[in-house]
């Protein structure tokens, strides 16, 4: 059976990707002892995976020496099921973790929206944040054709990380309208730096041709994808590729500030301006307060990781500046927002679930979530609805609301030596 | 860095890059990591542990997500895809 | 609706549904009320093992019928019902046990319910991810299971082409006297009503002596082959037995999608929902003694739900006796998938006036005015 190992912790951050790592880093620096914990091999999370070396941000190289210079104890491999009460219950190749904690910070950034279309499962039609993940995890895409189709500026990065790294990138489909993103100019127009960083990516990327008012109808192949209908102005067109990235917006891991009763507003955690939650002494930064990418998660990170060891002088000092970053924020959702023609994609046979093979229409019978996963079983797979789920949120308006443990899948020897609470007010240890 | 080592995909041996996941493994060996309930081939969607699709048997346990598993020398992987 | 239906039922689980899919094929007007949705409350926890038992002759001959019914609806189901006679092997750990195998087995063959004992080597190839050694097992080849929510669809659905009308998402405030009470203020009148509210029954008829039994369920990923039966160890019995103390009892089902539910936990005077890591823990300890390489395998979900127990271990079936309108069918505990079916023709019977297939006298809610009322 595995070892159960018990740790005491001052600080317990969840997820290494920009956001922990800033939080851990701050929290170690004003003196708390911390643990780091996220499911990856390695921290970094999405935006710096694979290290220093294989990110375009500078950034990355200063935070993951930061993180290495302090005295944060990082456990790589390791994925949180459950927290509460001041413990939290994780899960690594052959340990049971069982680790006290004074103070949580929530970082579990955010995954990819995918939106289903008929062929959307054949084998080579990934995310766009995946087929990053993926080459930076050692797929050789030198030389491979790559259609990106999706929204907003995460298109432009991948296309130009693919680009740098040989890939054949044949077009950029962005489904917003070029006066939609006409509206956002002004907006940009207020963060220089935001803009030219957009033109850095284009220059990165100019290779392929940017399409707008463009978008993955269907997807064809036998055992693999060997080519993409894509809609440009109206009209369709066949396109022959090796791969399909697709990036439809973020959406924010939530289901650990969930299962604590964090409050959810609007579909994110609502947090103070300290980032802590509505469950006193849980603290939550980047992607799950709000879609923004790198700029706000670091600083969001650093609030929450002063703010939770105590610090708080030091995270007074970076408020002006995360007030600054959530405009930015705001006006991008608008520019990129989806529109309702990718909510038609899916025939009544597309599979909606990808875990149990449950096509749309058996799922859109159904008057909610709940009835549609018990009577269609969508959303009963090991994934837990995270892919099914999010796209029934925005294919039918459902809402995916309640999140109970495990949070992942896990071992049932992990499941039989955790201590889950035994009722909603022992949960938050008596305060409700 | 050009280190690279070898794991076995269903009894094939395949050379892989250092720090390769097991996922990236199984797909330059048969492209496909498992098959779906109602028999499609299916492979990686989120590359990052969300979507469930890698999943492989590795060293005997089933259903790891090799997308989050770097690849160890003389790993035994078996991709149902 | 125009006219005043015949009956009506609160509650859409899978006694409600049947109870609905009887009498509508018996050509009455059903109306079935429901507040949340098909299956929401017990039948969609529940693991859906139609089983034969024999605690006593009463709860044999009910499980018996209705496993008959099952047996004789089977063809009809959808494939997303799921059944699967897939039978039950009742595993013995010592010889204690095992004395316990033999006389169930004179039991069940007395009444013709087709039962073999297995001695360790039988048992271990019926099941080779049992450990070694114990002591052997029955079994009941008979048994079978079903996903219970599309069950309960199911019957609905054939209620309702026979002309039954579903009225989803209206609470049922009061139930008395030929007419109930809706939470928006209006009123459905019927010839009959039927409780059939399982954990709620009591709320809406107070003196039902029912009682929440909490339950854990786990579920896996897809093993497929690790089990072919579903596993119940003879102390089951005990722990369906007692009413009041906690207690966990190995009870595992193949799913047809090679998924493993692994249960089986009872605590009494629990009303929250929440998955409790005391018990569970012990439950799932007990999984691993009789299949150790269960405790490597992923488990997806764990739930939590309520059977409503009725102190004698027996349903109400049957008119009220305060209000010569009401029925009520709950009080199933662990066996309401089992004897959902039964319940149904036994109600329909007792509404048309027709004898029933197997007495009903045990079931009947007067008995809870006529005795004290156990603890």
């Amino acid at each position: 059976m595995d070892s159960v190992i018990q740790r005491n912790f001052d600080v317990a951050v969840i997820g290494a990707g920009p956001a922990g790592i800033a939080a851990a880093v701050a929290a170690a620096e004003s003196g708390a002892r911390v643990a780091l914990l996220d499911d990856n091999p390695a921290p970094g999370g999405q935006i710096w995976r694979g290290g220093a070396k294989s990110s375009h941000h500078s950034q990355a190289g200063h935070w993951l020496d930061r993180l290495s210079n302090s005295s944060v104890s990082v456990l790589a491999g390791t994925r949180v099921f459950y927290a509460h009460n001041g413990a939290l219950e994780a899960e690594s190749d052959d340990s049971l973790w069982q680790i006290l904690y004074g103070k949580l910070i929530l970082a579990t950034g955010a995954r990819e929206l995918f939106l289903p279309f008929p062929g959307w499962t054949l084998p080579n039609v990934v995310g766009a944040g995946g087929i990053q993940a993926m080459v930076k995890s050692g797929l050789p895409i030198n030389g491979k054709r790559v259609v990106l189709a999706g929204t907003g500026p995460l298109l432009l990065a991948v296309a130009a990380y693919l680009s740098e790294h040989g890939a054949n990138v044949l077009c950029i489909c962005e489904q917003a309208s070029f006066s939609q993103l006409c509206a956002f100019a002004p907006a940009l127009a207020a963060f220089p730096s935001k803009l030219i960083e957009a033109a850095q990516l284009r220059f990165r990327s100019r290779r392929a041709p940017y399409i707008m008012n463009a978008w993955p109808v269907a997807a064809f192949g036998k055992e693999r994808l060997q080519s993409v209908q894509v809609s440009e102005n109206q009209r369709c067109r066949e396109i022959e590729c090796d791969y399909l990235a697709c990036g439809f917006h973020l959406v924010p891991n939530l289901e650990l500030a969930r299962a604590l009763d964090c409050r959810v507003t609007n579909g994110f955690v609502e947090v103070n301006e300290f980032q802590e939650t509505s469950q006193p002494g849980i603290y939550c930064a980047g992607e799950p307060t709000g879609i923004g990418g790198l700029e706000p998660a670091i600083v969001e990170g650093r609030i929450a990781g002063y703010a939770a060891s105590g610090n708080l002088n030091s995270a007074k000092q970076l408020l002006a500046t995360r007030v600054r970053y959530k405009k930015v924020v705001n006006a991008m959702k608008k520019a990129f927002a989806l529109r309702p023609e990718l909510a038609t994609l899916a025939k009544s046979d597309t599979l909606l679930c990808r875990c149990e093979d449950i096509s749309f229409e058996d799922a859109r019978k159904h008057a909610s979530w709940r009835a549609a996963k018990l009577h269609s079983r969508c959303g009963m797979g090991p994934c837990q609805g995270r892919v099914c789920g999010a796209a029934a949120e925005f294919l039918f308006g459902w809402t995916i609301d309640s999140s109970r443990p495990p949070i992942f899948p896990v071992r049932c020897s992990s499941l039989a030596a955790s201590s889950l609470p035994s009722s909603p007010a022992q949960r938050h240890g008596g305060s409700q | 860095m050009l280190e690279t080592l070898t794991v076995r995909v269903n009894g094939s041996p395949v050379n892989v890059p250092a720090g390769s996941t097991v996922a990236v493994a199984v797909l330059l060996s048969t492209g496909a990591c498992r098959t779906s309930v109602s028999g499609q081939p299916r492979a990686p969607l989120c590359g990052m542990g969300t979507c469930f699709e890698c999943r492989v048997e590795i060293n005997g346990r089933q259903h790891r997500r090799s997308c989050q598993v770097v690849c160890e020398a003389d790993m035994e992987i078996k991709a149902h895809g | 609706m125009t006219r005043k239906p015949d009956v009506l039922i609160v509650g859409a689980g899978i006694v409600g549904a049947a109870c609905a899919f009887e009498l509508a094929n018996a050509g009455l007007r059903v109306a079935v009320v429901e507040e949340r949705f098909t299956a929401a409350g017990a039948t969609g926890a529940s693991m859906g093992h139609v089983v034969v038992m024999d605690d006593s002759e009463a709860q044999f001959s009910l499980t018996h019928y209705s496993q008959t019914l099952w047996e004789e609806l089977h063809g009809e189901l959808p494939p997303s019902v799921g059944f699967e006679r897939c039978g039950t092997i009742w595993v013995a750990a010592d010889e204690e046990e095992m004395a316990e195998v033999r006389r169930k087995c004179a039991y069940y063959r007395e009444r013709r319910v087709h039962a073999e004992i297995l001695d360790p080597q039988a048992l271990q190839q019926a099941e080779p991810h049992l450990r070694v050694p114990l002591a052997g097992g029955l079994l009941v080849d008979g048994d079978s299971v079903v996903y219970p929510p599309a069950a309960a669809s199911y019957l609905l659905e054939r209620a309702v082409a026979s002309g039954a009308s579903l009225h989803i998402g209206k609470a049922v405030m009061t139930l008395a006297n030929g007419s109930a009470r809706l939470a928006d203020g209006t009123t459905l009148s019927a010839g009959v009503l039927i409780n059939a509210a399982g954990k709620f029954s009591p709320k809406l008829t107070p003196g039902i002596q029912v009682k929440p039994r909490k339950g854990h369920l786990v579920i896996t990923d897809r093993y497929p082959g690790t089990v072919r039966h579903q596993l119940v160890e003879l102390g089951y019995l005990k722990s369906a037995h007692s009413l009041t103390s906690d207690s966990v009892a190995f009870n595992i089902q193949p799913r047809k999608t090679g998924q493993l539910l692994i249960g089986s936990s009872r605590q009494s005077d629990v009303e929250h929902d929440d998955v409790e890591s005391a018990i569970l823990s012990r439950m799932l300890h007990r999984a691993f003694e009789y299949l150790p390489a269960i405790a490597s395998y992923s488990g997806i979900r764990i739930w939590t739900g309520f059977r409503p127990a009725s102190p004698d271990k027996l349903p109400l079936i049957g008119l009220w006796p305060e209000d010569q309108t009401l029925y009520i069918a709950t009080g199933h505990e662990g066996l309401g998938i089992t004897t959902s079916l039964a319940t149904g023709k036994l109600i329909c019977a007792q509404i048309l006036g027709q004898p029933a297939a197997i007495p009903a006298e045990p079931y009947l809610p007067s008995r809870q005015f006529v005795t004290e009322a156990h603890a």
